[in-house]
């Protein structure tokens, strides 16, 4: 295979990455909690797009909405009375907490949706471009995951919402003490990582099988696009995504696919211990 | 140059920023020094690279004879060079006995956990914390927590003990008493340097002070001349204070 | 929390008198596990191992995870390794108790090399990287296909006798693990690598600063929270004659390992075998009943536990509880007299 292929392969799966760890990134950097779910969210929000397609012919781009909100109101509703209860308590707890969570959560999805692969198929044939061949809806997903990323970071900037989140992960206290109600703010932000994890679940619907099966690797994923790209940055999470898609991409191509996962999580490791920043390495959430 | 710790053209620069540049001083047996600056002068980093808490740029570190510029902060403990943090860092769960215990069993060379005990009670005794031995050290008032972090230093038996700003946050009437403190800690034979930003409170106590402004060592010598040194006035004052000061003659600071 | 686990060694002759009652009690607990054979069928003896087993990785995540306060979610790997390295030494003829003992030291040797590198990091970076060791681990093993045997797996060989003899081989070996995690334990506990570990576990700093080598002390407990695993995993491998990676290298147990501890009181010395012995019954208990949802009724323990014992069992103040209850049953009693 021809390494423009590869890169190009490596670049539409890199932007679906980017979106399925920013909103991991932003629950980890803002609440301080790795959030177990987040995998469980991504499937969910495949899943719903898929059910809403297939039962009731709707558009998956125009469910894609409607399945964000869904996934917003479970997070806020989660972190509302679960998790906030805890939130400053030390890692053990919070990632047992939402690994508990995540059980229940799993087995309800296994239970009514059942672990069969999953996928909207659009048939919107293949584009080739300088010898690169690329199907259109993969085109469609990697143009869609950039899209929703890119908003985050404009809500994160612009937005009176994004600014009080800023404020409260640089200083709980002052916030609280110039009248942000923190742990609104922090279902808020919990119920926005979930939206995003809801989104990027129904573009990996219309590009790939999703399947209850995946959670595991999805959460796997954001691990390591976050510490590949730096914890708590909307432009860290997309360094992250697309460094990783290159690097599978590339690992699968030179040592065989089965190779491509463990690479990352080596990388993963190394990285962990030798720049915990990551290469973006910026502090804040913008 | 002897003395029982000596720094040798000690520099530390974090990124571009040089917090410690080309430091040089040593302390005698027995003597109590102060170590005085501005905040921000980089009084604490020095300490940290006394006790192996950051690594050194440029620069050695003689203890007792020995070069000890890459030790680990549990080695230089266990060397007898002890310190104490500005902001107290006790085991907060833990009994203020047991606190001072660990000091005396991985810091000091007691055989058995219940020698390390009877060290700690002696060593509580000395602070007057003994009433208080059983209570958790999170419990403890500040004054009564800055005390604990003596004993806890104190059960490591050391040789050179670093004060980081122990009176920090303290109302006069208990710096008085955490100053007599520290005298009766230098008549048991141990070195002290302590380190302030208060001026008033180290020149009744020291022997000789040192001054470090902007990361390095501007001045050096007794008290009194220390206090009427111009560079140290402006380095406090500021230029403009500091001439006003010259202007009208008189140095009572 | 860790004050608990600190009075019982160094002051409190209250938490003394206690002891032998503890100990009696543990003593009951393992006869019971141990006369299973006898009294029940293969499926208790199979409950009984299955206790003895978790129990001794619970008291083994103990040390770094309750003494030390890490939050290590590496148990897997510790599992996993020993499984695979107690199967492939036997496949080649290393004969059996040599072949536990190998993989119990591989493990051990494994875990020290490996917190060398990982136990700089804290907190979350710390969890984080424990559970990668476990997928990189896992990975390695099922792309590993000419030595592992890949996704497909190893068959290991059957240990000698009927299945019952079997069950009660494995059943006895299991518990000698889990006594001897608990020796190792009680050791700690009363003495210097314990209390240093609970100087780390409440503030690092300060016991870098008293002298503790902090590097070495966490080395020592991660590795001690490797040992048992290793040899727990090599025997598991001898007893069901099959491992494969998804199996052997599974995320659910390294987090169900820490939650026994949490259940029982992490940091204490018996929290470990109260908190695993609640934990497997109650799950047998959901398999056999509520075979579809058992997954999410293990979740709803875990938030359960997290909200409602904190601290664990043995962490509760059952003392006041009685009171209060008595107080609240007073109350009925003169309200009721009062009408």
């Amino acid at each position: 295979m021809d390494i423009l292929q590869i890169l190009v392969n490596g670049i539409v799966l890199g932007a679906l990455y980017a979106c399925i760890a920013v909103g991991f990134s932003l629950v980890w950097g803002v609440l301080n909690v790795i959030n177990m779910l987040h995998g469980s969210f991504i499937i969910l929000g495949g899943y719903l797009t898929f059910f809403a397609w297939f039962y009731l012919g709707l558009n998956p781009i125009l469910v894609l909405p409607a399945v964000a909100l869904v996934l917003y109101l479970l997070g806020f509703a989660l972190q509302y009375l679960f998790i906030n209860k805890v939130v400053t308590a030390p890692v053990l707890t919070t990632l047992t907490l939402t690994f508990g969570l995540d059980m229940i959560l799993y087995n309800l999805m296994t239970v009514y949706f059942t672990a069969t692969p999953r996928r909207v198929t659009l048939d919107l044939g293949i584009v080739e471009f300088l010898g690169v061949v690329t199907p259109v809806d993969r085109l469609l997903g990697m143009g869609l995951a950039l899209l929703l990323t890119a908003l985050l970071y404009l809500v994160m900037r612009g937005s009176t919402i994004g600014r009080a989140i800023v404020a409260v992960r640089m200083d709980r206290q002052a916030a609280a003490l110039m009248g942000i109600r923190v742990n609104r703010i922090y279902a808020i932000t919990f119920g926005i990582g979930a939206l995003m994890a809801g989104a990027a679940g129904a573009v990996f619907a219309m590009v790939f099988p999703v399947t209850t099966n995946l959670t595991g690797v999805f959460l796997g994923k954001a691990f390591v696009i976050c510490v590949i790209g730096g914890l708590g940055s909307v432009p860290g999470a997309l360094v992250g995504g697309l460094a990783l898609g290159v690097i599978e991409s590339f690992a699968g191509f030179l040592l065989g696919p089965q190779h491509a996962i463990t690479v990352g999580f080596v990388l993963m490791l190394i990285l962990l211990v030798v720049r915990p920043t990551g290469l973006v390495g910026v502090k804040g959430y913008e | 140059m002897s003395g029982i710790l000596r720094l040798e053209g000690v520099s530390k620069a974090f990124g571009g920023i040089r917090a410690v540049n080309d430091v040089s001083f040593a302390l005698e047996e027995g003597e109590i020094v102060g170590l005085i600056g501005p905040n921000g002068a980089g009084k604490t980093t020095l300490v940290n690279l006394i006790t192996g808490v950051h690594p050194l740029t440029a620069g050695r570190v003689v203890f007792a004879g020995a070069d000890v510029t890459r030790q680990k902060p549990f080695q230089a403990a266990r060397r007898g060079l002890a310190r104490t943090f500005q902001i107290v860092q006790p085991f907060p769960q833990m009994s203020v006995l047991e606190n001072v215990a660990a000091g005396a069993l991985f810091g000091g060379a007691p055989d058995t956990m219940a020698d390390a005990l009877d060290e700690a009670r002696r060593e509580l005794a000395f602070v007057g914390l003994e009433p208080l031995a059983e209570t958790p050290a999170a419990s403890l008032t500040l004054p009564n927590r800055k005390r604990l972090e003596l004993a806890k230093s104190l059960a490591m038996r050391p040789k050179v003990l670093l004060l980081d700003e122990v009176n920090a946050g303290l109302n006069a009437a208990e710096i008085d008493g955490a100053l007599e403190l520290i005298r009766q800690i230098a008549a048991r034979g141990v070195t002290i340097l302590i380190i302030e930003h208060l001026m008033k409170v180290v020149l009744s106590i020291s022997q000789r002070i040192l001054v470090l402004h902007h990361g390095e060592l501007i001045a050096e010598g007794a008290p009194r001349a220390v206090v009427e040194n111009e560079k140290v006035i402006e380095a406090y004052l500021g230029a403009k204070f500091a001439a006003r000061f010259k202007q009208q003659g008189s140095a009572h600071v | 929390m860790g004050g608990d686990g600190t009075s019982t060694k160094l002051s409190g002759p209250a938490v003394l008198s206690r002891k032998p009652l503890a100990y009696a009690a543990l003593a009951l607990w393992v006869g019971l596990l141990a006369a299973t054979p006898l009294l029940g069928d293969n499926y208790t003896v199979r409950i009984a191992i299955t206790i003895a087993m978790f129990t001794a990785m619970a008291l083994s995540w103990n040390f770094i995870g309750g003494f030390t306060g890490y939050p290590s979610f590496s148990t897997a790997a510790f599992f996993g390794i020993g499984c695979y390295v107690g199967a492939l030494a036997q496949r080649n003829g290393i004969p059996l108790v040599v072949a536990w003992t190998l993989a119990t030291l591989a493990v051990a040797l494994f875990a020290a090399a490996l917190g060398l590198i990982i136990l700089r990091l804290k907190g979350h970076y710390f969890a984080i990287g424990s559970i990668a060791v476990v997928e990189v681990v896992r990975l390695i093993v099922s792309s590993w296909g000419s030595v592992t045997g890949g996704g497909d797996g190893l068959n290991v060989p059957l240990l000698q006798g009927g299945p019952e003899a079997v069950s009660a081989i494995v059943l006895y070996v299991m518990l000698a693990i889990m006594l001897a995690a608990f020796g190792a334990t009680v050791l700690v506990d009363r003495g210097r690598l314990g209390f240093g570990l609970r100087c780390i576990n409440q503030n690092e700093d300060a016991a870098d600063m008293v002298g503790i080598d902090t590097t070495r002390y966490k080395i020592a407990a991660y590795s001690l929270s490797a040992l048992f695993c290793g040899t727990v995993g090599a025997v598991y491998a001898s007893w069901v004659g099959y491992i494969d990676p998804t199996d052997s290298f599974s995320i659910l147990l390294t987090v169900k390992v820490p939650v026994m501890a949490l259940l029982g009181g992490a940091g204490t010395v018996f929290g470990p075998i109260v908190g695993t012995g609640v934990f497997v019954l109650l799950e047998e208990f959901f398999w056999a009943n509520f075979l579809e949802w058992n997954r999410a009724i293990l979740g709803g323990i875990i938030v359960f536990l997290i909200f409602f014992l904190p601290g664990g069992i043995l962490r509760l103040d059952y003392r006041r509880l009685w009171r209060d209850l008595l107080a609240r049953r007073a109350r009925q009693r003169s309200a009721e007299a009062a009408e």
